[in-house]
């Protein structure tokens, strides 16, 4: 994925000048009348390009809802959101941001090889879609299988989901969330079902792909440690209805080994992080 | 190896003895020919007629099989329909309902009516009912698509269309092949029920045909070929099943013949 890869044009992205991602004042209702749950109440959040971000609160308190709104899988009740200076889902933007997604459930599909489940996207978005057919067997097959590779997934194209383990499924949804060189990646507790070796081995895994590629990521996590770990800034967001308590960045140096969550500044911001949701899940109750 | 040799023998040890019962019970009863012929009986007048009874199941198989195809296609067509709304679900599924309620020996003399006898009717008939049993799987696999597979899609804004042949297609494969295991033996009853009614030709006219003249071993003939026909094709389409639809019959190990 080198030389060919340069071929197709680079994902629009905003300049740093710019944020990728706006949230002004946004508010989401589920449900009408007394029944009406509000998840988000005047959250506003930026996201400069190439950040990571990491999203942190009690249950409940819309974090995955602002991954949906993002993602314009959902439109919120008031206040807008803006992808790239545009409103999410803007069937009027000429090349739309691109956006890759990865869920707690794998959610491979079951027919499908794992080399077909990862290169999925590239039958659907736009530039790729248009050569699928000349070059699925080609170009599209090995830069599944390098990005397979990468992921610790060499020799395991040809298998199906339901032949590999909880964590090697994740590994491949990372990679189908990756493949069509996303702008912007959205994450949902996506090692949250794993083991701790395995969710570490991942969280290696994962920083590597960041920084080798330069996606913006905006990460849902209850795990407090991958949080801390990750992600550049961490939003804190209070109980239901959610708005964003605290903005801690997080700046310990890159590359981050796993003997950094031993440190003791990691544990203390760990500790602040988990004593901010301690109070908003007690102001909530 | 040996579960393999046996999954296949059972089935057949079975049936052969089914039919030594049968020629046993009637040799040591002396039971007539026209109340129960013998199995050997049957498959003599099998072979003894084959000629004359070829056309007949030639006539049967193929309005079976184009009434099949029909009812498929339709079928197919509103499942896509109904299940990819739930609107659509809960609005045609009462109709759906009342229609294959209704027998379908009822409505071959209104075929008749509007197509004349012959084979139209037989068509027809093969066709309506082998419609529903796919229309309700197909609705059924596509209206219960994983929601987490539809948002991956969506987020790729991928079109209804794109969803619907990556996804949702793929995803019903299991339900339709099901549907279609049973449809294709009801296609049979089908047509020949219309047979019988009305028509000159096709398996269903020559058993009736075969009865006013007290040739009970021909009847119990035209028998053996339309349960031979329905087997075959059983068979046909399990085994186009396990190819595109192995992925959810992971026990077997077919599935993974990469």
């Amino acid at each position: 994925m080198t030389a060919e890869t340069a071929l197709v044009p680079a994902a629009p992205a905003a300049s740093p000048a710019r944020p990728l991602i706006t949230l002004d004042g946004v508010t989401v209702r589920f449900g009408r009348g007394t029944a009406a749950v509000q998840a988000l109440a005047e959250t506003s959040l930026t996201v400069a390009a190439g950040d990571f971000i990491a999203l942190v609160g009690p249950s409940g308190c819309g974090k995955s809802t602002i991954l949906r709104l993002v993602s314009d899988l959902m439109r919120p009740s008031s206040g807008r959101v803006l992808v790239a200076g545009r409103e999410a889902g803007d069937a009027a933007a000429a090349e739309p941001v691109r956006i890759g997604m990865a869920y707690q459930n794998a959610t491979l599909l079951p027919w499908l090889t794992i080399r077909q489940n990862v290169m999925l996207p590239l039958k659907i978005v736009p530039p790729f879609r248009a050569e699928w057919r000349r070059k699925r067997r080609t170009e599209y097959r090995d830069r599944a299988d390098a990005l397979l590779a990468q992921v610790g997934l060499k020799g395991f194209g040809d298998k199906y989901p339901w032949q590999l383990s909880g964590g090697m499924m994740q590994r491949a949804n990372l990679c189908r969330a990756l493949i069509h060189d996303p702008t912007l990646l959205l994450l949902d507790e996506p090692f949250g079902a794993l083991d701790q070796f395995t969710r570490e081995e991942l969280w290696a895994v994962m920083q590597e792909l960041w920084a080798t590629r330069g996606t913006t990521v905006l990460l849902v996590t209850h795990d407090l440690r991958e949080a801390a770990y990750l992600a550049n800034r961490i939003c804190v967001m209070s109980a239901r209805p959610g708005r964003i308590l605290e903005d801690c960045p997080v700046d310990f140096p890159r590359p981050r080994p796993l003997d950094l969550t031993f440190a003791p500044d990691f544990t203390a911001l760990v500790q602040r992080l988990r004593a901010l949701i301690v109070a908003a899940r007690a102001a909530a109750a | 190896m040996l579960d393999l040799i046996r999954a296949k023998a059972a089935p057949a040890a079975l049936i052969l003895s089914v039919f030594l019962v049968w020629e046993a019970v009637c040799a040591a009863g002396g039971v007539s020919d026209i109340l129960l012929p013998r199995p050997s009986a049957v498959l003599y007048e099998l072979y003894d007629r084959w000629w004359a009874l070829w056309p007949h199941t030639w006539q049967t198989l193929y309005t079976t099989l184009v009434g099949f195809a029909i009812g498929t296609a339709v079928g197919v067509l509103l499942g896509v329909l109904i299940g990819s709304s739930r609107l659509a679900y809960d609005t045609a599924y009462p109709l759906l309902v009342g229609i294959s309620s209704i027998p379908k020996v009822a409505v071959v003399p209104i075929f008749v009516l509007w197509f004349g006898a012959g084979t139209v009717p037989a068509v027809l008939t093969a066709a309506i009912i082998c419609i529903f049993p796919i229309v309700v799987n197909v609705a059924t696999g596509i209206a219960t698509v994983e929601p987490e597979l539809e948002d991956v899609m969506k987020t790729l804004r991928a079109s209804k269309l794109d969803i619907l042949w990556n996804v949702q297609l793929p995803r019903a494969m299991p339900y339709f092949f099901a549907s279609l295991k049973v449809a294709v033996t009801l296609a049979f009853v089908g047509s020949v029920v219309a047979e019988t009614v009305a028509s000159n030709r096709g398996v269903g006219n020559m058993m009736m045909v075969a009865s006013s003249s007290f040739n009970v071993p021909l009847v119990f003939a035209g028998l053996f070929i339309l349960a031979g026909l329905g087997v075959a094709l059983y068979l046909i389409f399990s085994a186009v099943e396990r190819r595109v639809a192995g992925w959810a019959m992971r026990k077997t190990d077919l599935a993974v013949t990469t």
